[in-house]
């Protein structure tokens, strides 16, 4: 097995007192797509600036394609394609132009660099709006080109940090549908960062769960889902539980482990759709009323639960909270 | 080779910004112009001052070249700064482009459009009625000091720009200091009449080391020795400021 990157207990502080990175160890086998999933703040973003050699950690080893990135993060340049979460072309330059300007970074120059603008262009679809002014695009199409100057150079590992936030959700189902087409078709080496559940279990083959710098869970999105047994079954509260929710589902013995949090009663077990009728009889007789139930199948959002102590949505506003 | 072909990419770059922007070119040229007309018909009664010489058209002219290198070249870190809040200043950092690359294409660009409004002040003032003693060489001489001045001054407004990161800053510490560098010269009043604070803080303004020079050299019967020690104090300016503007990126890519 051939690793495309490799991570070693990365730590990165932002003074005064942002943990961003708690200690990352991860590995990404070469022509996988790789996603790492996490809320906002989670520090995907700094461990893909790190990977990419735009910045350094404070201690720890990463290796991308085997070369050092805090040694020889030249060398490193020249095998990746970034796309960073902003977009990174010049508004005020053509397509081509900022293609152009890109190729000659790398190095590339004269017929060669023509002929493989022409091709990025293509395979991205923009070959008619190559002669316009960027600020013209659609937010679509600026993401596209912005993945063709990630391409322009031929990467062994193509950096997509959250390429699909801000799109809308025409495009980015087709974003979706064009990642899955370069692993395919290049064998390149992808990874995704992403806050969305549904994209990291629809494109990634392997992915790394993480939470406030560190991993917190990493495999095959069906690897991990697996290792929860059973359904979940979600209980909508009629009002914030005070205490005697928990207490009736810690007394139904077909329930493996349960959470409340504020009005959502969480809890998983073999069967969902058998254990309805206990769970509903014991919160019963402790008088709590209920709203609805449902039962679903484990998602990576249980998977998130079960490995970062918090639902996904909930660290999502927590990170929010924080920020402001 | 692969420097020098980037940072040509980096000023190209540039120099189409400006020409797709009609309002701004507009105003590149006809600023300077403004300034020489204002200037010269605000101050024209200073030659009339016993002690000094010649006309003031011949006195401002270099004066004016000069302020135009602080003034268009200051503003270069407004780009940096875009650039950095677009996402552009990423993506360029995460390639192997030689990171010297990036402020020199950005300098050049600055002296080439500071030259560009110098050629236009030239043709004004003989319009006129300046006469340019120091003919041809003294004039070419005068865009040489005029575009080093510049040089330093983009390098040292891109470091400013990547360093604050916000439009704000750089606004702030270019306007803070273009006036008092400006009227701590002599770019439009005679040495003679400036009083002795200002003369001996002169001394030590590189505004007042281009003025002098480039006054020297295309308005009067040149002082070679003066103008060569400018020439070479100013170089020495580009090569610390360049230093400097390479130091805040390196700084700028640190704190990512």
């Amino acid at each position: 097995m051939e690793l495309a990157i490799e991570a070693k207990d990365l730590r990165k502080r932002y003074p005064p007192d942002v943990q961003a990175l708690d200690g990352v160890s991860l590995s990404v086998e070469a022509g996988t797509i790789f996603s790492v999933l996490g809320p906002n703040g989670a520090g995907k973003s700094t461990m893909t600036r790190v990977l990419c050699s735009l910045t350094t950690p404070d201690s720890g080893e990463a290796k991308v394609c085997g070369i050092d990135v805090v040694k020889h993060p030249d060398r490193v340049r020249r095998v990746i394609g970034v796309v960073g979460q902003k977009h990174g072309s010049d508004q005020n330059a053509t397509g081509r132009e900022n293609l152009v300007l890109h190729g000659e970074f790398h190095g590339i120059t004269g017929a060669e660099l023509r002929r493989r603008v022409d091709d990025v262009l293509e395979r991205v679809g923009l070959q008619d709006a190559a002669g316009r002014l960027v600020r013209t695009y659609s937010g679509g199409m600026a993401r596209r080109l912005d993945i063709a100057m990630g391409l322009l150079n031929s990467p062994q590992v193509l950096f997509l940090d959250e390429p699909t936030t801000g799109l809308d959700p025409e495009a980015r189902v087709q974003m979706w549908h064009d990642i899955e087409q370069l692993a395919v078709q290049h064998q390149m080496t992808i990874w995704l960062t992403t806050h969305y559940m549904d994209e990291a279990d629809s494109l990634a083959s392997q992915l790394a769960i993480v939470d406030r710098g560190r991993v917190v869970a990493q495999g095959s999105p069906d690897q991990l889902k697996r290792e929860l047994s059973g359904d979940t079954v979600l209980v909508e509260l009629a009002e914030t539980d005070d205490g005697r929710a928990a207490g009736a589902i810690a007394s139904v013995t077909t329930i493996n482990d349960a959470s409340v949090e504020g009005r959502t009663l969480r809890a998983r077990c073999a069967d969902g759709g058998a254990a309805i009728p206990a769970v509903l009889a014991a919160l019963d007789a402790q008088q709590v009323k209920v709203a609805s139930v449902t039962v679903s199948r484990p998602s990576l959002n249980d998977v998130y639960l079960r490995h970062a102590g918090r639902a996904f949505e909930q660290a999502e506003s927590e990170s929010e909270a924080v920020a402001a | 080779m692969t420097a020098l072909r980037q940072t040509r990419q980096v000023f190209l770059r540039h120099l189409r910004v400006l020409l797709r922007q009609p309002a701004w070119l507009l105003i590149t040229i006809i600023q300077p112009i403004i300034w020489l007309l204002l200037f010269g018909a605000l101050f024209k009664s200073v030659s009339r001052i016993p002690g000094f010489h010649g006309t003031y058209i011949n006195f401002l002219t270099p004066g004016v070249v000069v302020m135009l290198a602080l003034f268009s070249a200051g503003w270069s870190g407004m780009g940096a700064v875009e650039d950095i809040q677009s996402g552009v200043m990423e993506r360029m950092l995460a390639s192997p482009v030689r990171r010297g690359a990036l402020n020199a294409g950005a300098v050049a660009f600055s002296g080439f459009q500071m030259m560009l409004q110098a050629v236009l002040i030239i043709v004004l003032a003989l319009i006129l009625g300046a006469d340019f003693q120091g003919g041809v060489i003294g004039v070419l001489v005068m865009l040489i000091v005029g575009g080093l001045l510049a040089a330093a001054v983009a390098s040292l407004s891109n470091a400013v720009g990547v360093l604050g990161r916000q439009r704000e800053t750089v606004i702030g510490v270019v306007s803070f200091v273009q006036l008092p560098l400006t009227f701590l010269s002599t770019g439009m009043m005679q040495r003679s009449l400036l009083p002795n604070w200002i003369q001996t803080v002169a001394k030590f303004n590189p505004v007042n080391w281009a003025v002098e020079a480039a006054r020297s050299a295309a308005m009067q019967r040149t002082d070679w020795g003066l103008v060569g020690e400018r020439l070479a104090l100013l170089a020495a300016l580009v090569l610390v400021s360049a230093y400097l503007a390479e130091r805040a990126f390196a700084r700028y890519q640190r704190s990512l």
